[in-house]
């Protein structure tokens, strides 16, 4: 098969031309690095890993011979750099990192290893994975594959797991991993016509990933189809001691919960998600996906959520409040990059001013500032108080109905630099997807069409505590429905 | 105790001044494992090599709770006669320090493991005080800064980054340095009874933060200072006192205290201010997220309760119904568990008195002159025992039980002979035959005629003559019988 | 409420990030842009709800007392940006 097929393939089909012995995973891997090298315009890959990953593919391809191997032997995939990996710099996007060297790796990294995944690289993020577009990063922006008609601008692959959704929908990697702080899976996924799946709070665990905000940080799968997210999430999930925020649920086969029957199943659309100012494109998407439920079985039910107008304000304040102190860590004592200074504040002060970019200082600052003497009641205490009462919004619609619909984002990808010096518009792009993650369920994304510039636009589906299950098997409908094959033009290479 | 009774009062130029005093003890719980890792908490190990990938917060490290902690925790609110919260909360405390890895520490703020509670504490005069406590939580401890080393660099090691402390608050409660010292003394006491803090200061394992402010009697309360981190007993003692006089002449010289942290010097037993004042402190507590709240059951907590042992207040009262001891030498005898231990092994079915007595005397100044605890006492409980058998049954002399008991102790145990094998082998038998006592008082009165002469003159000088006696006989003879016989022979009358 | 100048410097300070003078005041106008977006919370009724610290509804996860970590200074200072003798080191602190 030629290398250029091997690139075609769908983790899932991949997977099974290794079993057959179809080819091998060193071909594989091979096609892959060659993509990955290719793509260097996209900047998707801030550290690439190919003798690493021949490694792990001749070593795969070892167990594959001998019928042995895990569900993800011998599959090239893409790792954010937010999670750890021992022995391969991690820097979360920020300079304050430097050359920072894990002794340790991430438990989910870990899983996907042992399950015999091939590390290719590390992966572009926005800086601590706080942006919407990927332009905070250090490494620079990364260009979404998908280009408007005119063609005329690059535009963001969305973020912060821009790099994660640019690679896979580029076809450097079969799958990336990704984290959701408040849309950061979701909306990268919806931006570059890929499957971006958010698992429930605690499903996936979060030691050694870089903490942007606690209460809300959750690692989840970018693929290109809903099967393959099935898959990935199955790897990535599993109960960890050492996180003592993780469940310890067994982890279904959710592979297996693909193909289920919708007849009976309640799809509930919120009213509340018909913001001002939504688009036709957006309002029609939606209907879109409305009517190929019903047509699939599904029952179409209208409930309320009446606070989700609020979500983002909370979210503005909660996740700052929480990195504020997640991030004061980064002091330039132990790791990373240090500024000198004739005494101690002066290191500290220097250190992390330069240390960190624009975005992830203004959100330190918001967080210092809401939990100081005095404002912690008016602003954190009072958005931990809406924080329930979205929560309790949504277990009152999930009484009447399994699942949500919603559109993935208020646009399509937008031109780099075009939201840059206007933080309030930026955040407006998590104004669908950062609801779930403060009430702590899962959500994914999954590309419906294209708008009338030919970019993609996903739909979202919002479940249950740990109803993954009935979120992929909802998915996979109308990824059908949608019959989405479009692929951007390969202008990169 | 009403304050009208405080007589402890300092003297200033404007009149008596009363000192208001509360203290917040840091005491470190014993475990093997950190707080929230599994490094290990032992004293003394080479820089940074307890310290796990949490300790030491790179970054994605997440803390998982030791539950031998809360058990410590818990058990310690219920020697304090405390209330304990089944759910309280861990909260993080911002700000920047190196040896303070996470840029905050894990502490509980607004809802603590342990809520009120109270110790009775003992004091010189054998009374005693009840001192309200406020709140016990757990937290962290931080690492530690060494400054000394190099002339532009501190150093900073994580060893005890992590470490469990359980921070004690009292009630603003006591009115003298020796209340102070007589608090923290029982604190420790009750520690090391619940085994949950070995109580060692000199190793950092026990500091407390003294809160102290002056005002005239009856006044509302003064503004205090918290002098942080006094490591010894004896320097809580210096702090308050100098902080005390400090803040009255500054208040007697028309000016007024700022409310602020002091640092205690023990070199000239001074205090001093410890941060800038432009260095506002905003801790910006909230709860950590990483950590779900703490809770337990009910049983949980009576699980504990059942496993406590008999403590200092309790047992002091049994040793004096019991042993018809004094206030005071039960005081001393229960102020360790290990001493009161040993008086009890000691005294078992026999006159326990005399056992304290032993204790209180002989053994416990032999232990401070060489140095040791009481568990590594040379003379164990049962050779006491058996010494104190053989004064009860006039075998030796008291003088010669002194002798024998430095014998036992420069021997120590591992000789393992018992107070009569030496008694034995020295032949040290008290000497009750009137005979040969006889004999030896004829003899020294035939050696010493001229005191003779004057001994029936003042009768006083009888004593000269038994002492002559014992010392003729090496100690052995009975010293009743030689008082008895020298009277007899002197014709002094009793 | 609205942050001043003098505000903008406090928390910089707090935060132990060093804002150039002449960023202060379009910092400040920044956080004001994003303090004025979240202060919409205030118009949500909350008397009587509980502050919700963790969406997880289960016990927090115990650990044994045991030594099972540590023994590793190697990796401990292994990126430190300045160590000496196995120690962290940093400017000197004056207390
Ligand atoms: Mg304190
Ligand atoms: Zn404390």
């Amino acid at each position: 098969m030629s290398a250029s097929k091997l690139t075609d393939l769908s983790l899932a089909e991949a997977r099974d031309g290794l079993r057959q012995k179809d080819f091998t995973s060193e071909e594989l891997t091979q096609a892959h690095i060659s993509a990955m090298e290719a793509g260097r315009k996209l900047n998707a890959v801030i550290l690439e890993t190919p003798e690493k990953a021949l490694d792990m593919a001749r070593a795969s391809d070892a167990k594959l011979s001998n019928e042995e191997g895990g569900a993800l032997e011998g599959l090239p995939i893409g790792v954010k750099d937010l999670f750890c990996t021992k022995g391969v710099r991690t820097t979360a996007c920020s300079k304050i990192l430097g050359d920072f060297t894990p002794p340790y790796e991430s438990t989910v990294t870990q899983n996907l290893w042992d399950a015999g995944a091939v590390h290719l690289g590390k992966l572009n993020n926005d800086e601590f994975a706080m942006g919407s577009s990927n332009e905070t990063s250090c490494f620079g922006p990364v260009n979404n594959p998908w280009r408007n008609k005119a063609k005329e601008t690059n535009l963001v692959p969305g973020g912060s797991s821009g790099g994660s959704s640019a690679s896979v929908a580029a076809h450097i990697g079969v799958a990336a991993t990704a984290t959701d702080t408040g849309g950061s899976i979701r909306q990268p996924a919806a931006f570059t016509g890929t499957v971006g799946l958010k698992p429930t709070y605690g499903r996936c665990s979060r030691w050694g990933i870089v903490a942007f905000a606690s209460s809300l940080d959750q690692a989840g799968p970018i693929t290109r189809t809903v099967r393959d997210s099935a898959i990935m999430l199955g790897a990535m999930a599993g109960h960890d001691a050492k996180d003592t925020t993780s469940i310890d649920t067994p982890v279904p086969d959710y592979e297996a919960a693909l193909g289920a029957n919708l007849n009976g199943k309640k799809v509930g659309i919120p009213k509340e998600y018909r913001i001002d100012g939504m688009s036709d494109e957006i309002e029609e998407l939606w209907q879109q996906g409305i009517d190929w439920l019903k047509d699939a079985g599904a029952e179409i039910v209208d409930v309320s959520l009446p606070h989700t107008k609020y979500a983002l304000p909370a979210y503005y304040i909660i996740a700052p409040a929480e990195a504020s102190s997640n991030l004061a860590r980064y002091d330039g004592v132990r790791y990373g990059t240090r500024l000198e200074g004739d005494n101690l504040l002066e290191m500290y002060e220097k250190t992390r001013g330069a240390g960190f970019g624009a975005e992830v200082r203004r959100r330190i600052m918001i967080g210092t500032y809401v939990l100081s003497a005095g404002y912690y009641d008016a602003y954190y205490l009072k958005a931990l108080k809406v924080r329930r009462l979205i929560s309790e919004d949504f277990k009152q619609a999930f009484e009447k109905c399994d699942v949500l619909l919603t559109p993935a984002t208020p646009s399509s990808a937008f031109a780099i630099g075009e939201n840059l010096d206007d933080p309030l518009a930026m955040y407006m792009n998590d104004v669908f997807t950062v609801t779930v993650n403060l009430a702590g369920l899962p959500g994914i994304s999954v590309p419906a069409g294209l708008d009338a510039q030919g970019l993609p636009l996903g739909l979202q589906l919002i479940g249950q505590p740990f109803g993954e299950e009935a979120l992929l098997g909802m998915a996979e409908k109308i990824e059908q429905a949608a019959g989405f094959d479009a692929r951007p033009d390969v202008w990169w290479e | 105790m009403s304050e009208a009774t405080n007589d402890n009062l300092i003297s200033g130029a404007t009149g008596d001044w009363e000192v208001v005093l509360g203290l917040e003890v840091h005491a470190q719980v014993l475990s093997e494992a950190k707080l929230f890792s599994g490094a290990a908490t032992e004293y003394g190990a080479e820089p940074n090599t307890q310290v796990s990938l949490v300790d030491a917060a790179m970054p994605g490290m997440l803390p998982v709770i030791n539950w031998k902690c809360v058990e410590q925790a818990v058990r310690t609110g219920l020697g304090l006669k405390a209330q304990i919260n089944n759910y309280s909360v861990f909260d993080r405390k911002n700000y920047f320090y190196p040896d303070l890895p996470q840029g905050y520490q894990i502490s509980q703020f607004l809802q603590p493991i342990v809520g009120e509670g109270e110790i009775i504490i003992d004091l010189e005069d054998g009374s005693t005080k009840t001192v309200g406590i406020e709140r016990l939580h757990l937290e962290q401890d931080a690492g530690k800064s060494v400054h000394d080393q190099h002339p532009d660099l501190s150093f900073v090691d994580l060893n005890r980054s992590g470490v469990a402390l359980m921070e004690i608050v009292s009630r603003p409660d006591m009115r003298s340095s020796a209340e102070a010292q007589a608090y923290v003394k029982k604190l420790r006491a009750i520690l090391r009874y619940l085994g949950t803090c070995d109580g060692n200061m000199e190793q950092g394992s026990m500091r407390a933060d003294v809160n102290v402010s002056v005002r005239k009697q009856g006044d509302p309360l003064g503004t205090r200072c918290e002098i942080k981190n006094v490591n010894s007993i004896r320097f809580i003692g210096q702090a308050i006192e100098h902080e005390a006089r400090r803040q009255i002449a500054i208040i007697e010289d028309g000016g007024s205290i700022d409310q602020e942290t002091r640092l205690f010097d023990p070199k000239n037993g001074e205090t001093r201010s410890m941060r800038s004042k432009e260095e506002a402190h905003d801790y910006r507590y909230f709860p950590d997220p990483d950590l779900l709240p703490l809770t337990f059951s009910q049983d949980f907590v009576d699980e504990i309760a059942a496993t406590l042992p008999e403590l200092p207040d309790t047992k002091k009262a049994r040793f004096m119904s019991d042993y018809g001891l004094s206030a005071y030498d039960a005081g001393i005898l229960v102020a360790e568990a290990e001493s009161a231990a040993y008086f009890e092994e000691a005294a078992k079915g026999r006159d326990a008195k005399t056992v304290a007595n032993m204790v209180i005397g002989s053994l416990f100044a032999g232990l401070n002159k060489a140095g040791l605890n009481i568990v590594d006492s040379p003379v164990t409980p049962e050779n006491l025992g058996a010494l104190v058998d053989l004064l009860s049954d006039d075998t030796i002399s008291s003088r010669i039980a002194k002798d024998v008991f430095e014998m036992m102790f420069e021997e120590g145990p591992d000789q393992g002979k018992s107070p009569s094998a030496i008694v034995e082998e020295k032949g040290l038998k008290q000497v009750t035959d009137t005979g040969a006592i006889e004999a030896a008082v004829d003899e020294v009165l035939a050696a010493n005629p001229d005191k003779v002469a004057q001994a029936k003159e003042k009768p006083k000088m009888a004593g000269w003559f038994v002492g002559q006696v014992m010392q003729s006989t090496g100690g052995k003879a009975n010293p009743q019988s030689v008082n008895k016989l020298v009277l007899q022979k002197l014709g002094i009358e009793e | 409420m609205s942050v001043d100048d003098k505000t903008v410097h406090r928390i910089a300070r707090l935060a132990r990030i060093a804002v150039p003078e002449e960023e202060i005041s379009s910092l400040g106008t920044e956080l004001n842009a994003i303090l004025g977006f979240i202060e919409q919370l205030s118009e949500v009724n909350t008397d009587d709800i509980l502050p919700m610290t963790a969406v997880v509804e289960t016990e927090i996860k115990r650990r044994e007392d045991a030594v099972t970590d540590g023994g590793y200074v190697k990796d401990i200072t292994a990126n430190a940006p300045a160590s000496d003798d196995d120690y962290f080191a940093v400017p000197k602190v004056v207390e």
